[in-house]
């Protein structure tokens, strides 16, 4: 291919009110040329307006965006030339799968022969080959998605938008698309912006993930600091499981309750903090082993609440002496679930001091 | 079939059954009223239509229709002009209903009220309106020739111009009110899909609203189009005598020449013509339905 394959982004100063609500809040962001990025929040949070802010569709009420050097914060829509994929997939009802794909190679007057070939190619691409002259309606959900995703690239545009493009899909299907549109990711490179509310999916498929809440920006990284170093609460409460206990910091010592927290790393300043424990990185001990409190690890005392099985997993939720509930996820093998403690029964909870995250204790 | 048999399996048939019975008594006075009030004096008419004047059976008013040819100048007509009237009210009404269909829904419906406001008075009122304002001295004719617009009053009524002009202003909500409803069920994302994919807004237009649009356009022509051919007052207050469809002749047959017979043949020739209008037309809609598209 002469051109490049993708193009980076370059978002600044991006805000759209309606009314009092800020929708998009002075958002500035870079993203890469081919990089895949999630926009991640949940409903309401300004995502969904910001992926139409760079499809055309919404305009702001001032910033800035590229599409590598140019300028196109005023170009309408169809001059763009970036795919999109529905959520609602707007596979046109009254053209055949064919003709909804060959639609952009039409408009940009593409000789015929072509038109069948690429056509051809990209359905090949999202394993459908041979589908051209059937009627959208006879395709299933998961069809569906990969007609309008053959449409969405098969004029090899270098921006790809997907808006929340498997929420209609059941979960297996949808877990099984999440792989296939990373693997055609990496086969065409295209520059590729994700909306989802879903954070498993983002953090499945991303290179980097924008957490947004409000109409701004929470958090961009990568999916694993997403997850282990969030960099505030709201983060750490919609990325994964977590419980929170109140912490002290002072003079590098962090307390909680009194008891005195091993954490890894460097001592964060003076002050109040929330310790993030994610569920799966706590351990049952039995409350009759003797409590030495290692220097390896921590400790919780506390009280069983109850226990839930969840097939792969168990759920245990403990209460500590202060009324703070915290729960522990494990693999339910048969040995795990019969040494499990009743209800009521005391219990020790363990974590490493690398599992203690400090997160800054703010409702940002 | 073998009657399932089980606990309560005769009790819940006998309520499966009187369920059904009472559905059917809500619809029981509708379909008296229908009865009595079409489908019995239609029978009636048929019957009428194959009575010679002797009461013998004949089929002599139907031989007339075929052989006197005012009778096929009147049935043209009667196409014609519907013809015309519904092309009139395609052109009038697709942009308003398009303009509505793209407002914010309480917009719209303030429109729709201003659309269905011409019912809320007699199609006789409406009718001898126009004929004020059309006539030689009404408001029109005498407001151009003050602004100098034309010189000698023009003729637009007791002829075919004023027939049309009620036609259309009494039809134009029958045409919008399918139509708003089938643009307003496309949804958006069509047009923004053809947008992103590199449609300018005239090519989304015609490349995927307006073939979306096209059976609420079927569905809105074909009532307007079967509803005129059965039109009686407006061609014969705006018509003045000089345009004659076929509801004008029935009426004539019937009040000058007493001739029931004559004149239930033309009905019955009527009804079956706008009968295979019908039928043709579900299927043109079906059709369009089926052939989805071409592969390129």
């Amino acid at each position: 291919m002469a051109r490049e394959a993708s193009l980076p982004i370059m978002v600044r100063q991006i805000t759209k009110s309606y009314g009092p609500v800020r929708a998009l809040d002075h958002i500035d962001l870079d993203i890469c040329s081919g990089e895949f990025l999630t926009l991640l929040g949940p409903s309401g949070s300004g995502k969904t307006t910001l992926l139409m802010v760079l499809a055309g569709f919404t305009r702001p009420d001032h910033g800035s965006l590229k599409f590598g050097e140019t300028e196109v914060i005023r170009l309408a829509p169809h001059k763009r030339g970036i795919g999109m994929v529905f959520q609602s997939y707007a596979l046109f009802p009254h053209m055949s799968v064919g003709a909804n794909i060959a639609f952009p190679l039409r408009l940009r007057g593409i000789a015929r022969p072509d038109i069948v070939r690429r056509v051809d190619e990209a359905l090949t691409m999202v394993q459908l080959a041979g589908y051209a002259a059937r009627r959208v309606d006879e395709l299933s959900g998961g069809q569906r998605q990969r007609v309008a995703l053959a449409r969405a690239i098969v004029f090899e545009p270098r921006i790809l938008l997907m808006d929340e493009p498997l929420s209609a899909l059941d979960k297996q299907l949808r877990e099984h698309m999440q792989i296939e549109l990373r693997r055609l990711h990496e086969q065409l490179g295209m520059t590729t912006v994700y909306v989802t509310h879903d954070q498993r999916e983002a953090l499945t498929m991303s290179d980097r993930v924008a957490v947004i809440n409000h109409g701004r920006i929470m958090q961009l990284d990568a999916p694993r600091r997403l997850y282990q170093k969030p960099a505030n609460r709201f983060v750490a409460e919609f990325i994964g499981e977590s419980t929170f206990l109140p912490v002290e910091v002072a003079s590098g010592v962090v307390t909680y309750a009194g008891q005195v927290i091993k954490v890894a790393g460097d001592p964060e300043p003076q002050g109040h903090y929330l310790l993030m424990l994610r569920p799966e990185r706590l351990k049952i001990l039995d409350a009759a082993a003797t409590g030495e409190s290692s220097a390896h690890r921590n400790l919780l005392r506390g009280t069983v609440q109850n226990v839930v099985y969840q097939g792969e997993s168990y759920l245990l939720q403990a209460r500590l002496a202060d009324g703070a509930t915290v729960s522990v996820r494990g693999v339910s093998t048969d040995s795990a679930l019969a040494a499990m403690p009743k209800p009521d029964e005391p219990v020790q909870l363990a974590f490493a001091p690398e599992d203690a995250v400090l997160v800054p204790d703010s409702a940002a | 079939m073998t009657p399932e048999t089980g606990p309560n399996a005769t009790a819940l048939r006998r309520d499966a059954l009187a369920e059904r019975v009472a559905l059917f008594g809500l619809s029981l006075p509708a379909l008296l009223l229908v009865t009595v009030t079409m489908i019995i004096p239609v029978v009636w008419l048929f019957w009428l239509s194959f009575l010679a004047d002797d009461g013998t059976f004949s089929l002599e008013h139907y031989r007339r229709l075929i052989e006197q040819a005012s009778y096929g100048r009147i049935f043209r007509a009667t196409f014609e002009i519907s013809a015309i009237a519904t092309f009139i009210c395609v052109l009038l009404g697709y942009p308003l209903a398009y303009v509505m269909s793209q407002l914010p829904p309480r917009i719209a419906s303030l429109c729709m009220i201003g659309v269905l406001m011409p019912f809320w008075t007699s199609i006789l009122v409406r009718t001898y309106a126009w004929l004020v304002l059309l006539q030689r001295q009404g408001l029109i004719n005498s407001w151009g020739i003050r602004l100098g617009l034309w010189d000698e009053p023009l003729a637009l009524v007791h002829n075919v111009n004023g027939t049309l002009i009620g036609m259309v202003h009494i039809m134009l909500p029958f045409l919008i009110l399918p139509l708003y409803g089938s643009m307003r069920a496309i949804d958006r994302d069509y047009l923004k899909a053809a947008a992103n994919l590199g449609a300018s807004p005239t090519r989304a237009f015609w490349q995927v609203f307006f073939p979306l649009s096209l059976p609420g356009l079927l569905a809105g022509s074909l009532i307007v189009f079967i509803l005129c051919l059965g039109f009686y007052v407006t061609p014969a207050v705006l018509g003045g005598g000089k345009v004659i469809m076929v509801a004008n002749r029935i009426a004539n047959d019937i009040e000058i020449f007493f001739n029931w017979g004559a004149a239930s043949a033309l009905g019955v020739v009527l009804l079956a013509l706008t009968a295979i209008i019908l039928f043709v037309a579900g299927r043109l809609v079906r059709l369009d339905r089926l052939f989805g598209g071409h592969a390129p």
